[in-house]
């Protein structure tokens, strides 16, 4: 039972990340039809970015605003350096871009940073906290609670003010939307901006718990969408279910199962899906007109 | 002599001219293990190319039947105490390729990519957890060729051997281009619903060229491992199916003899910034950014067009 | 013969009945015209009736096989060819080439005779080549063959397409509004294939909203309004249906279709 339980937590926790950078993904997907394989490099610089801004002497709260910030700066680069000049090439083009921008990143990441593994204190110590006879890191409630704030604060956004709307608008029909007088660009830029802001309060989150290192990027990302394709691409409560699926699902395969395959979990779970339900759980299926 | 420049297998009596001649440019021994791996990679390339450039599809796990070739080189002879067969590696690609290519090839675009990402992934999970056949992380050695009784080592030997197989990998390729299922496989890829109409088993093909381009892949890991005499997992990984994707793409998407070029330059730049080691995924990634951004055709269908563009009459 | 026959076609997308309860008997060796207003079905039929779609109810039938359900190669292959109102042209492949796609339920090489370029597959290729040669003649494009087919203006892309379903030697062939979005150049071109087609005597169904074609060379017209059937007969017959006239012909449309007799 105690066992069940710390499955559980691990599991929400780390579900809690993936649902995060799925969420990112699925910002994005909606406002452009791309798919942003460097989603998982937001988080990754979120964290690097804030322990050696750190390390330089700047107080913590400011070193991950710091990162917040940078970040937020090279999700919009991403956008207007990288994909806007390739508007109107094909999905698969885009998504080479984004892959290409990742491996970039990654590799710029090593230079400027290091090859280490690096953490971070943790917002409210270390100790775990008894519930019962399964114990959970603070850490852990942290990161669940503020991605329930963020997924809160993106809903409320989405559904109550004007930008929200426009967002929805270029998701649904982008001609429609520039010819009401959306400035679709800007939107795109704003979910660049967004989706990085959320993948680097995630990096800032999970470091405590799980470290950081130069390349956590690209697992994150495959896991992140893994989780995005579960829920259903488009649907940003599938990208929040299908994360918190994934997580539990690994934690159940790592502990009952073998840990080394962990990692395949996400994997499978993509290649079922595509192959059984495209549209994931929560997504709307397409009707393509002849 | 006309007939002869306007023949049909032209670009392969080029390649195979340019595979004879290099060696006289070598300025040392050195210079053969960099032929070697060019023309190996060329190959993977030559299959994969045919699957994304030709045929319109997309495969970014590819460097996973690499890895089944290569790994099928070692554990063949080290558990199995089987001879070294290459092609136990290419009918186990083609294997793997048969049973998932069904399923994941009724998909498209930026779903097909993903699904081929995963299979990609999947296959280096497995190769890097199975230590006990593989040799897990650290990878394991590989027993040397041995062909009737001769042991086949030294990079002069393999460059003739690669080479060779290229040459022969293109010729191949050029045939299936200028074949009836070349041209079901180019329609498919203009127009899928168009090549339907015409009576063309759509899923059939393309289930197809994704095994062809597996088993090219496959003896292409084979070949690397036995040349290097050691393999790990890395050559399965996702990093090295995207190389094997930008050398595609810098070549020519589509383009046989951008094959070369594509392989020629992602495998020389590494050679030749060993003392920038650690700026090569930066480097990579920002190839692969700028190709896909602004050169989107490649190197050699971009000489095509200007030097085309040359030959146009002002009158036209 | 009837070569194609459908008995009470009918399919539903997403609560819209797109086609209901359609059913049409063709002979062989005629020219059978669809009409109807835009979004009466005509499309639908065609795409239902090549195996782009499969049916909610009804069955199909051609030359004589039941075929409800097949997909769209496997009917290609018992000789039903189509073209399509939305051009789905090989624009990176030329239009000789394009043409000879048209043979490929023709062509007998394997996929290892292929790859080693056996002598059987150069056979095979002048075959075909002289095969879609003739077809790319037929409608006019014969000296067109080497350019790419994405350089042809569109009425010519147009005639490329009659031509890679001729060069199939169909059985049935199905004309999706081969004049649409034509200039009168252009259009005055395809009627002129067309009527030579007919005159070879190939099955032709055809939609098309030129009135002037439709009335002229279409042995009986089968009028479609909102997926289902309103009328069918000669061209007289429905010309002079009263029905026809007020609502779908137009003031415009019956005066064309009076015209057409002159």
């Amino acid at each position: 039972m105690a066992e069940l339980l710390q499955f559980i937590s691990s599991g929400l926790t780390v579900g809690a990340i993936y649902a995060l950078v799925a969420l990112g993904f699925t910002l994005i997907y909606k406002a452009s039809d791309i798919i942003n394989f460097a989603q998982g490099e937001f988080v990754m610089l979120g964290g690097m970015t804030t322990v050696f801004v750190a390390l330089a002497g700047v107080p913590l709260p400011f070193a991950a605003l710091i990162a917040i910030i940078v970040t937020t700066a090279i999700g919009l680069a991403l956008h207007r350096f990288a994909i806007e000049p390739a508007r109107g090439a094909g999905p698969v083009a885009l998504i080479m871009i984004t892959i290409g921008a990742s491996i970039f990143l990654r590799g710029v990441a090593q230079i400027v940073f290091d090859r280490r593994f690096h953490s971070l204190p943790p917002l409210f110590g270390a100790d775990p906290i008894q519930f019962g006879s399964a114990a959970i890191l603070p850490q852990s409630l942290v990161v669940l609670a503020s991605a329930t704030a963020i997924v809160t604060l993106l809903w409320l956004f989405i559904d109550r003010t004007l930008l929200g709307k426009a967002v929805l608008a270029t998701a649904a029909n982008r001609l429609a939307a520039r010819l009401i007088g959306v400035d679709t660009r800007r939107i795109v830029d704003f979910s660049f901006a967004v989706s990085a802001a959320i993948g680097a309060i995630a990096g800032i989150l999970i470091t405590p718990i799980a470290l950081t290192s130069y390349d956590v990027g690209t697992l994150l990302a495959l896991k992140g969408f893994a989780a995005a394709m579960l829920g259903g691409i488009g649907s940003a409560l599938g990208a929040v279910v299908g994360g918190l699926l994934i997580g539990m699902i690994e934690a159940f395969a790592a502990g009952y199962f073998s840990s080394n395959y962990k990692d395949a979990v996400a994997f499978l779970i993509i290649l079922v899906v595509l192959v059984s339900i495209p549209r994931g759980l929560f997504g709307r299926a397409k009707v393509e007109r002849v | 002599m006309r007939a002869l420049l306007e023949t049909r297998l032209m670009p392969a009596i080029v390649v195979a001219v340019i595979v004879i001649i290099l060696p006289l440019l070598f300025p040392s021994a050195y210079y053969y293990r960099i032929g070697v791996l060019v023309f190996i990679f060329a190959l993977a390339v030559v299959g994969l190319n045919l699957l994304m450039g030709f045929a319109g599809q997309v495969s970014l796990g590819h460097a996973g039947f690499l890895g089944i070739g290569a790994y099928s080189v070692a554990i063949g002879p080290i558990h199995f105490g089987a001879p070294s067969c290459l092609f136990a590696g290419a009918i186990l690609s083609g294997a793997l390729a048969f049973l998932v290519g069904r399923p994941i090839l009724r998909l498209k675009g930026h779903y097909l990519a993903v699904a081929t990402l995963g299979l990609g992934l999947l296959v280096a999970i497995v190769l890097t957890n199975e230590a006990g056949w593989t040799g897990g992380p650290d990878g394991m050695s590989v027993p040397g060729l041995v062909l009737f009784d001769w042991s086949v080592r030294g990079a002069y030997t393999w460059y003739w051997i690669a080479g060779t197989t290229f040459v022969g990998g293109f010729v191949l390729a050029l045939n299936l281009m200028g074949s009836p299922t070349g041209r079901a496989l180019q329609a498919i890829h203009d127009s899928e619903i168009g090549a339907l109409v015409l009576g063309i088993d759509v899923a059939r093909k393309k289930l197809t060229i994704f095994i062809i381009s597996a088993m090219y892949a496959s003896v292409a890991g084979s070949y690397l491992a036995l040349f290097n005499g050691y393999i790990t997992p890395d050559a399965a990984g996702f990093l090295r199916s995207i190389e094997l994707v930008a050398m595609v793409v810098l070549g020519g998407m589509g383009s046989i003899v951008g094959s070369l070029v594509g392989a020629a330059v992602l495998v020389v730049l590494p050679q030749a910034l060993t003392i920038f080691h650690e700026y090569e995924q930066a480097l990579l990634g920002l190839i692969v950014m700028v190709f896909m951004i602004f050169l989107r055709q490649g190197i050699v269908p971009s000489i095509v067009a200007v030097l085309d563009g040359e030959n146009d009459d002002p009158g036209d | 013969m009837m070569i194609l026959e459908t008995d009470r076609l009918s399919i539903t997308f997403g609560g819209v009945r797109a086609l209901d309860g359609v059913s049409i008997a063709i002979e062989s060796g005629q020219v059978f015209s669809i009409i109807g207003p835009n979004g009466s079905g005509k499309t639908t039929l065609f795409n239902l009736v090549s195996g782009i779609y499969t049916p909610n109810d009804g069955s199909i039938r051609f030359a004589g096989e039941m075929v409800t359900g097949l997909p769209p190669d496997q009917l290609a292959r018992r000789g039903l060819s189509r073209t399509f109102q939305n051009l789905q042209i090989f624009s990176r492949m030329s239009v000789l080439e394009n043409a000879m796609v048209g043979r490929h339920r023709h062509e007998r090489t394997g996929i290892l005779a292929d790859l080693l370029h056996l002598p059987s597959v150069a056979r095979q290729n002048e075959v075909t080549r002289e095969a879609a040669h003739d077809a790319l003649a037929r409608v006019g494009l014969a000296d067109a063959g080497k350019r790419p087919a994405g350089s042809l203006a569109y009425g010519a892309l147009k005639r490329l397409e009659i031509a890679r379903a001729l060069a199939s030697d169909p059985k049935l062939l199905l004309l999706d509004e081969p004049a649409a979005g034509c200039n009168p150049v252009e259009t005055q071109e395809i009627d002129y294939v067309i009527r030579s087609i007919v005159k070879d005597g190939i099955t032709i169904v055809l939609v098309e909203h030129d009135m002037r074609l439709v009335m002229n060379i279409s042995d009986r017209v089968h009028v479609l309004a909102n997926g289902r059937t309103l009328t069918e007969g000669t061209p007289e017959q429905v010309r002079s249906n009263t029905t026809v006239i007020q609502a779908y012909l137009g003031v415009h449309g019956s005066k064309e279709a009076v015209r057409a007799f002159d």
